[in-house]
């Protein structure tokens, strides 16, 4: 039950970052998901992502929508202020909040119910629109909280526990987003932590929508054989196509890489995406070739994960609007209110 | 077609400044732009005005009219019948003729004959060949048909005794900068003119005179005010989602913004308008920039009230302050989009599944459009839940006369009860749902205020007074106990009615809202007239402030005078004020069209003399 106090034991060793926070200070409340879901190991990895980037934890907005996935919120950076709003609508509400506050980081978290199914509308619009977030789906491809009925990502022909065929076509929420104008998009798996931390932390310091599709096992109602979405399936399927480490700008990079085998992409904030190649010929700076490489590796079944496409140069919602540098829900009554003067003046126009 | 009258002989309609003129036109024509010309040619005389546009759900070629109340007396709302009809759709011809009262007049196209059954012998028939004479005058088709409009406004100058030399100053007013349209405009006002000096009687019965009733009111439509009481207010987000009659809100929001709020170093913008994909979007942007420490609006209209209806339970459940401009329009479903009701207070005001009750307004016209749209953004905040302002099409999408918009610029915005990161550092106990003053509305943070306080999770699910996920009931029933707290310190902030007292003591009173109000204060005055007293009582907020409950439970009966079929200002005066049912009588107008001061004052009428009621002899006693 997640009113219970989480026990705070620090060992007075804990690594601190630079900001003086140690991992604790990211964490949140208990999790209430069942033993073994994927989403905790999500949430562990945007403990870990935030603490590495050194990001003060109140600075970080996070929201969701409705299901175990929009839940985990609660259970990642207690310091942040979080809403947890109506099923599928969070980009909505996200969007708003971004409009509010241009200063702070947005973090969505849906699930592929949330998103893929009752949202679908808003995913799209959200991504369309450039709001400047992190928005991270934990797919299982069912809907936990009502007990393991068919997501809109469930793929064609997977089985349920029950043992029922799921004949709708799946939604592939990277092909949406990249279709619709996410400018950072990558899949991970909950399994994969080496792979997911450094995607979202690319994520985290990219200006622009950036969309994270990870696929997060159900435990409890589609980890059988016969499912498309359990540990072991996407274990053996899971071909990623690069490895992400994100170098911040005050890192010294140490490690050396094989000449050819490294692709750098500087981000707006002058953090550098080194992309360790796994497909020689991958490019993350194609939208269209990374459309065509989904595809085509979709069809012979297997999962693509990595950072599948990324726009450095991406701008975001404020810039369209032209909005002013200093955030809408700062500025003061002086700038807001024109005043009676005015209004005599506009009244005059009026008769 | 009425004929019944034919046989009578009826005298020609006398009356100087006070006459309702109709003009039936086919929309997308070019009429409306000359209408206005028209009243606004009235209104520079002097003489008050009030159009009203009653326009189809359509781009072009359905039936519109603009129905002018011309009233020295300053009678804005609608009086019912129609003195002078410009009868210029054919498709609508017969019902437009049939609604001119015996003695009316009648002015139409004669280019072509029509059969003398057409007509009635009881009106004032003047004929005007516009589109002889546009197409001698013009060669350009388009031009034939915009100044067919402006002769008839310049023949109706002519027959109502206007001023000739003020319309033209006023079309020079209009089209400054720009000779050639005046040039042109006030050519086809001539011929028209022209034609009725030398073809017709003029003037008619009825007649315009130079007054002084217009004074320092300003002419304006309640859209607009409500988008530049949203910029007065504060507001710098709005989500919206096109929607007849509310999208001029947000068109207005924006023009305004763009005025005042454009900073003046970079061109950069003090605010954020969002075209949202859908109403539920556009509610969600304004509940998260809300959460997040802006004042945010949406506005909408029915339909998209009903889209909404979750996201209003979660602001009103998550205590999130927003505004919601409703420009209410004839319902259900789709209902008539281009026509005026007041039927949405119950899907306001228990708006969302579950317990859940919200702050509305009732402004009257547009100049309380813009002092509630304003106010409501204090008030949201205040109270930390979302409130309504219920206007609907006949104040949102017709310009009115009303008082000039006036600031206090001593005024700062109400925040409300924001913790600060200083209180927060100080030690200040934070419960974001916590009742610490007693009066239902707990303290806030905004996100990012404090690095280490003060943060917290909100949801639309059951949480204990620190916000934390709860299932336990004593928490469930503290925080909806609380909650109802706040709805009672609301009946106190909200803005008070107003009373006008009959000019005799009486047993009975009226209640009404919103846009009935100018319809009202002329019924009044007719009962008045005819002896009947009854005290009025406009309510401009729910929940409702003691005073209207008081003022019900003072008098033997209360009519209740609304825009909707089923009396839903009554339903919430019954539920909210536990009044009798049997002392609340219904005076229901709900055909679409604004209501009119003639059926109130029948309905009231009618209903008294039902009653048996023989009020005069037995007041004066009273009084005594």
């Amino acid at each position: 039950m997640t009113y219970l106090v989480k026990p705070k034991l620090l060992r007075a060793d804990a690594p601190r970052n630079t900001l003086g926070y140690t991992r604790r200070d990211y964490e949140g409340a208990i999790s209430t998901l069942c033993a073994g879901c994927g989403h905790d190991s999500i949430s562990a990895a945007v403990v870990q992502a935030c603490f590495d980037l050194d990001i003060e934890p109140h600075k970080v907005a996070k929201l969701s929508g409705i299901g175990c996935s929009s839940k985990t919120p609660d259970y990642f950076l207690g310091a942040s202020h979080g809403f947890n709003t109506t099923h599928g609508r969070m980009p909505s509400v996200l969007t708003g909040a971004a409009l509010a506050n241009r200063d702070l980081i947005y973090l969505g978290v849906s699930g592929d119910g949330d998103s893929a199914s009752i949202g679908i509308g808003q995913f799209a619009h959200a991504m369309r629109r450039g709001v400047n977030m992190t928005y991270i789906v934990e797919n299982n491809g069912v809907y936990g909280l009502t007990k393991g009925q068919f997501s809109a990502t469930a793929d064609k022909g997977t089985k349920s526990k029950r043992g029922v065929v799921n004949n709708d076509t799946p939604i592939d929420l990277v092909a949406l987003a990249l279709q619709l104008g996410a400018s950072y998009v990558a899949r991970s798996f909950s399994g994969d932590k080496e792979q997911l931390i450094p995607l979202i932390k690319g994520a985290l310091r990219h200006r622009g929508p950036a969309f994270i599709d990870v696929l997060s096992p159900c435990v409890t109602f589609n980890n059988h054989s016969g499912s498309t979405k359990s540990y072991d399936y996407v274990r053996e399927h899971n071909e990623a196509v690069n490895r992400l480490d994100v170098i911040l700008p005050r890192d010294h990079i140490q490690a050396s890489y094989p000449p050819g085998s490294l692709r750098r992409i500087v981000q707006h904030d002058g953090s550098v995406l080194h992309l360790r190649k796994l497909e020689a010929d991958y490019d993350p700076s194609d939208r269209v070739g990374a459309m065509n490489h989904l595809q085509e590796r979709n069809a012979l079944g297997e999962i693509v994960t990595g950072l599948l496409y990324v726009d450095s140069s991406a701008e975001e919602l404020h810039r369209y609007l032209n909005t002013v540098e200093k955030p809408l829900n700062q500025l003061g009554d002086a700038y807001l209110c024109p005043g009676s003067k005015a209004l005599e003046a506009l009244n005059a126009t009026l008769r | 077609m009425n004929t019944t009258q034919s046989t009578q002989v009826t005298q020609p309609i006398q009356r100087c400044n006070d006459f309702v003129i109709k003009f039936a036109n086919v929309n997308g024509s070019g009429s409306a732009s000359a209408n206005e010309l028209f009243a606004r040619a009235i209104m520079r005389m002097g003489v008050p005005v009030a159009p009203r546009n009653i326009f189809p759900s359509n781009i072009q070629g359905m039936p519109t009219w603009y129905e002018m109340r011309v009233s020295a007396a300053g009678w804005l709302g609608r009086r019912g019948g129609c003195d002078l009809m410009v009868a210029m759709n054919p498709q609508t011809w017969d019902r437009d003729i049939a609604e001119i009262e015996p003695g009316g007049y009648l002015v139409y196209d004669s280019t072509k004959d029509l059969p003398k059954s057409r007509f009635r012998e009881d009106i004032t028939v003047l004929g005007i060949p516009l589109t002889e004479i546009c197409n001698r005058e013009y060669s350009d088709p388009r031009q034939r048909q915009l100044f067919k409009n402006i002769m008839y406004v310049g023949a109706l100058t002519a027959l109502l005794d206007m001023e000739l030399d003020s319309v033209v100053k006023l079309i020079a007013d209009q089209y400054r900068g720009k000779d050639k349209l005046i040039d042109a405009n006030v050519n086809a006002i001539k011929l028209g003119y022209d034609y009725a000096k030398t073809h017709l009687s003029c003037p008619l019965g009825l007649r315009v005179e130079r007054a002084d009733g217009v004074g320092d009111m300003i002419f304006v439509n309640g859209n607009d005010a409500c988008g530049l009481g949203a910029v007065f207010g504060g507001a710098t987000v709005a989500g919206w989602y096109p929607i007849t009659p509310s999208t001029s809100v947000i068109e207005a929001f924006a023009n305004y913004c763009r005025k005042y709020r454009t900073d003046p170093d970079n061109g950069m913008a003090r605010y954020a308008v969002v075209q949202a994909e859908d109403e539920l979007a556009s509610i969600g942007m304004v509940i998260g920039a809300a959460w997040n420490g802006a004042r945010a609006f949406t506005a909408t209209s029915g339909p998209g009230i009903s889209l909404m209806q979750e996201f209003f339970g979660l602001a009103y459940f998550a205590e999130v302050p927003v505004v919601i401009f409703n420009v209410q329009r004839g319902g259900p479903s789709t209902g008539m989009p281009t026509r005026t009701q007041q039927s949405d207070l119950i899907a306001c005001a228990y708006a969302s599944h579950g317990d859940t009750k919200h702050v509305l307004l009732f402004p009257e016209d547009p100049y309380e459009c813009f002092t509630l749209g304003a106010q409501a953004f204090d008030l949201a905040d205040r109270l930390q839940t979302p409130v309504f302002v219920l206007l609907d099409l006949d104040i949102g999408m017709n310009d009115r006369l009303c008082k000039p918009f006036d600031w206090d610029d001593q005024r700062r915005y109400d925040r409300g009860k924001v913790m600060t990161a200083e209180q927060l550092e100080a030690g200040k106990n934070f419960g974001r749902y916590l009742d610490v003053d007693g009066d239902g509305i707990p303290w806030r943070t905004i996100p990012g205020t404090h690095p280490t306080k003060g943060a917290f999770f909100s949801r639309g699910t059951t949480r204990n007074a620190y916000a934390k996920y709860s299932e336990v009931g004593t928490d469930y029933v503290y925080n909806m106990e609380r909650l109802r707290r706040k709805l009672e310190t609301a009946k106190k902030l909200v803005p008070a009615p107003i009373l006008q007292r009959a000019s005799q003591p009486s047993r009975f009173g009226a209640i009404y809202y919103g846009s009935t109000g100018p319809a009202m204060a002329e019924a009044f005055a007719l009962l008045e007239a005819q002896g009947i007293h009854v005290d009025t009582l406009r309510v401009r907020g729910f929940p409702f402030a003691d005073e209207v409950i008081d003022f019900i439970n003072a008098r033997d009966a209360v009519f209740v005078v609304e825009q909707n079929e089923s009396g839903q200002l009554r339903m919430l005066l019954i539920n909210e004020g536990e009044v009798d049912p049997k002392r609340l009588i219904r005076v229901l107008h709900y055909d679409g069209t604004p209501i009119t001061a003639r059926f109130i004052s029948g309905r009231i009428t009618d209903a008294l003399a039902a009653h048996k009621v023989t009020p005069l002899p037995i007041r004066k006693q009273v009084a005594s």
